[in-house]
C-alpha cells in the first residue's frame, strides 16, 4: 500500500516471534459480578513487532478494550481479574511486574489514548502541566524547562497552532478534535514503543476522524512507533494496520495480514463483517446492506461451543457442542472455525463433546438424586 | 472578575433589604406582643412604653424609622433587655461564636477530608468502614447527647478540661476544646460523607484512568489530579455550613456556658423581642450572603471552565 506498510511486513517475515515486542500469550480477563462470571477475554493471544500496526476488530463488548486495560493492567479490579496468560513486553511478563516497575512502563514505553477526548484530559489542570508531569516522571534529569520544550515541540508535531502560547490553555478551551492530538501528544512524548489507540475517533465527528488516523499513522512512522489500534471501523482497519485480529465473545475468532484477511476472509463472521461495510464499486442486491443477523452473546457463562453459533449460516452439529481450534489457512493467517478442521476430526471433536456432555448431566442428574435423597 | 465581584456586592444591597423587610412585617404578623406577659400592664404603663418605643405608630411608619437606623447602623434598641440596646448584643457575643465556629470548622474540614479521603482511597475495607460508623454517628447522635457525655468523659472522669466556660471568662484555651469538637462533630460527619463519595466519584472518571495510564504514582493522582475536582461540592456545602456555625449553636452555649449569639435566636423569638430578632437574622444573613459570594469566587479559582464576567 505504501511504505510504512511493507516495512515491518517484511521486518515480520525476517524475524521470528521470539523478537516481538509485546507478545500477548492466551490472556484471560474476567469480571466476577453477582450474575456470574463475564469472560471477556478468554484466552486472546497475539504479537506486535516493532514499527508494526494491528488492528483489533470487533463488536462492542467482544473484548477488545479489556484486551488493551489488560497491557496496561488498567482493569478496575474489583470486579476485574486476570485470571491467566503473559503478556511479555521486552522480555518481561508485565502481569508479573510489581507495581513500582510496572509504572515505569506505563505512559513511558506503552502508552494509552482514548475513546472520549472530551473526558480523558484532567480538566482541573493546565495541559502543560499534564504534559510535563509526564515527560519528569519518566525522564528524572529532564529539568521543568526541558519538558516544557519538549511538549511545546509534540504539539507542534500533531498539528497544534500556536503551541507556545495554547500548551497554557485548559484542556476545555480545546475543541474534541484538538483535545484527542494533546492526548496522542502527551502519549508519544516519551517515545513510547507501543502506542494502544482505544476507539481513537468514535467520539470524533467524521472530517476529524479522518485528520486524527492519519495523524496516528504518520507519527508512528516518524517515531518508529508500534500501534495497536481498536476499533470497530473496518475502513479504519484497512487504511491502517498491517495485520488485523477480529475478535468475537473475548476471543480472537481470525487473525490475519489485512490484505490477506480483505481478499479471503474466513471465519463467516469476518465475511459478515466486511459484506456489512458500504461499498461503493458493488451493487448490492435490493440496493440494502447485508447485515449479520441476531446479537452478540451474553458472554456469562458461555457453554463450551462456538459462540457465534445462532448467528452462523454455515453452522455444523459439530459448532454447538464444542469450540473450535485454531487453524492456519495461509502464512500467518489462522481462524477459529470448524469449517477448517477435516471432517474425520470433527466428527471426532462431536463425539467426544457429545460424550462430555453425557457424563455432565447424568452427574446433574446424580447430584440432584442424592440433593433429593438428602431431603 | 473585577466586574463580577462589584456586581455581586451590589446585589448583597436588595437581598438584604428584602430580608429585613420580610422579617420586619412576619413578627408583627405573629400574634402578641414584646410587652404582652401572664399579667396585663395597667393600660396607661403599656400605653407609655408603646410611646416610648413608638409602637404606638402605624405600621408602616415604624418601618420607615428601622430601615433609617439600620441603615445608620443602628439595630435599635432590645425591648426585653432596657439597658442595652441590639448592636451591644452582637458584638460581644458574635466574636466569641465566630471563634468557636471557626476552630470547629477547621476541626471537621481537617478529619472529615482526610476521613474521607482515606475511606474513598480504601473503599470497602474495615478503614472505609469506620470512617463512616463514625460519620454515622456523628449525624445520628444529638448535640445534647454528645456534649453531656464528653463533659463527663474528658472534665468529670479524665480532667482534661473545664466542664464550662469561655477563655474571655477566665477559662483558658482549654474551656475551648470540648465545645469546638462537640460543635464540629456533625460537620465533620457531613464533609467525610461527601469528600469519600466525591472522591469515589471522580477516581472512577476518564482522566483519573489517564494519569494511571501514564504511569503517574497513587499519591499524585489522588492529591493532584482528584483532589480539585472532587472538592467541588465540598466548596458549595461549606457557605451555608458556615454561616450557620458562625453564628453559634443554642445547645453547645447552654451545655458549656459560652456567651455566643445562637441562644439569642431562641431567646429573642420566646420574648417577641422584635429588633433582637431582626437583627439576629440580619446578622445570619450577612454572614450566608457573604459566605455564598466566596464560594462562588473559590468556586472560580478551583474549576477553570467557570468563569464570571
Amino acid at each position: 500500500m505504501n511504505k510504512n506498510k511493507t516495512m515491518p511486513a517484511a521486518a515480520h517475515t525476517e524475524n521470528s516471534t521470539d523478537t516481538a515486542l509485546l507478545d500477548v500469550k492466551d490472556l484471560k480477563t474476567y469480571f466476577l459480578t453477582d450474575a456470574g462470571i463475564v469472560k471477556a477475554v478468554d484466552g486472546v493471544s497475539f504479537t506486535l513487532h516493532e514499527g508494526e500496526t494491528l488492528g483489533l476488530v470487533g463488536e462492542s463488548g467482544s473484548g477488545k478494550s479489556v484486551t488493551n486495560l489488560s497491557i496496561m493492567r488498567l482493569i478496575p479490579s474489583p470486579p476485574g481479574k486476570i485470571v491467566g496468560g503473559e503478556i511479555v513486553f521486552e522480555g518481561q511478563d508485565i502481569l508479573k511486574l510489581p507495581e513500582k516497575e510496572l509504572r515505569k512502563i506505563r505512559g513511558n514505553k506503552v502508552s494509552m489514548i482514548f475513546q472520549d477526548p472530551m473526558t480523558s484530559l484532567n480538566p482541573f489542570l493546565k495541559i502543560s502541566t499534564q504534559m510535563v508531569e509526564t515527560i519528569m516522571l519518566h525522564n528524572k534529569d529532564v529539568s521543568k524547562k526541558e519538558a516544557l520544550e519538549r511538549s511545546i515541540e509534540m504539539l507542534k508535531l500533531v498539528g497544534i497552532p500556536s503551541a507556545e502560547k495554547r500548551i497554557f490553555s485548559y484542556p476545555h478551551q480545546f475543541s474534541g478534535g484538538m483535545r484527542q492530538r494533546v492526548m496522542i501528544a502527551m502519549a508519544l512524548s516519551c517515545n513510547a514503543k507501543v502506542l494502544i489507540a482505544d476507539e481513537p475517533t468514535t467520539a470524533l465527528d467524521v472530517t476529524i476522524q479522518a485528520q486524527i488516523l492519519e495523524l496516528i499513522k504518520d507519527l508512528s512512522v516518524k517515531l518508529k512507533t508500534a500501534v495497536i489500534i481498536i476499533t470497530h471501523d473496518l475502513g479504519v482497519v484497512a487504511g491502517m494496520c498491517d495485520k488485523v485480529c477480529v475478535m468475537y465473545a473475548g476471543r480472537i475468532v481470525e487473525k490475519a495480514d489485512t490484505d490477506d484477511l480483505y481478499a479471503s476472509p474466513s471465519h463467516p463472521y469476518t465475511e459478515g463483517l466486511i459484506m456489512s461495510v458500504p461499498r461503493m464499486d458493488v451493487a448490492h442486491k435490493n440496493d440494502r446492506l447485508f447485515s449479520i443477523e441476531g446479537q452478540p452473546p451474553n458472554v456469562i457463562d458461555l457453554p463450551p461451543c462456538c459462540p457465534f453459533h445462532p448467528r452462523c449460516h454455515k453452522d455444523m452439529e459439530v459448532c454447538r457442542h464444542a469450540y473450535p481450534p485454531t487453524v492456519g489457512v495461509g502464512s500467518g493467517h489462522e481462524v477459529s472455525c470448524w469449517l477448517y478442521v477435516d471432517e474425520a476430526q470433527r466428527n471426532l471433536a462431536l463425539e467426544k463433546a457429545l460424550a462430555d456432555e453425557q457424563h455432565a448431566a447424568a452427574d446433574a442428574v446424580q447430584t440432584n438424586a442424592r440433593k433429593e435423597a438428602a431431603k | 472578575m473585577t466586574k463580577y465581584i462589584i456586581r455581586r456586592l451590589l446585589g448583597i444591597i436588595p437581598t438584604l433589604f428584602i430580608i429585613v423587610t420580610l422579617s420586619f412585617f412576619i413578627v408583627r404578623i405573629a400574634p402578641g406582643g414584646p410587652f404582652d406577659g401572664e399579667r396585663a400592664l395597667p393600660e396607661v404603663v403599656k400605653r407609655n412604653i408603646e410611646a416610648k418605643y413608638h409602637l404606638d405608630e402605624p405600621v408602616i411608619q415604624q418601618y420607615g424609622r428601622y430601615l433609617f437606623d439600620v441603615l445608620r447602623g443602628d439595630l435599635g434598641p432590645s425591648y426585653k433587655y432596657k439597658d442595652h440596646d441590639v448592636n451591644y448584643f452582637i458584638a460581644a457575643s458574635l466574636p466569641n461564636s465566630i471563634v468557636l465556629g471557626l476552630i470547629s470548622m477547621m476541626l471537621a474540614l481537617v478529619f472529615g477530608i482526610s476521613a474521607g479521603v482515606i475511606a474513598a482511597v480504601k473503599q470497602n475495607t474495615w478503614v472505609d468502614y469506620t470512617a463512616m460508623a463514625l460519620a454515622i454517628v456523628g449525624i445520628s447522635i444529638p448535640l445534647f447527647v454528645i456534649s453531656p457525655i464528653m463533659q463527663y468523659v474528658f472534665a468529670m472522669k479524665l480532667k482534661w478540661f473545664p466542664t464550662s466556660g469561655w477563655f474571655t471568662s477566665g477559662g483558658g484555651w482549654r474551656s475551648v476544646v470540648l465545645p469546638a469538637i462537640a460543635l464540629s462533630f456533625s460537620y465533620f460527619a457531613d464533609v467525610a460523607r461527601l469528600t469519600r463519595s466525591s472522591m469515589l466519584e471522580t477516581l472512577r472518571s476518564d482522566y483519573i484512568r489517564t494519569a494511571k495510564a501514564k504511569g503517574m504514582r497513587n499519591s499524585t493522582i489522588i492529591f493532584k489530579h482528584t483532589m480539585k475536582g472532587a472538592m467541588l461540592p465540598i466548596v458549595s456545602y461549606l457557605g451555608p455550613a458556615f454561616a450557620g456555625i458562625l453564628t453559634g449553636s443554642v445547645v453547645v452555649e447552654q451545655v458549656f456556658r459560652v456567651p455566643g449569639l445562637g441562644k439569642f435566636f431562641v431567646q429573642s423569638s420566646f420574648n417577641r423581642d422584635y429588633t433582637l430578632i431582626i437583627g439576629v437574622v440580619i446578622v445570619y444573613s450577612v454572614i450566608l450572603v457573604i459566605m455564598n459570594f466566596i464560594v462562588d469566587i473559590v468556586y472560580a479559582q478551583l474549576d477553570p471552565r467557570i468563569t464570571y464576567k
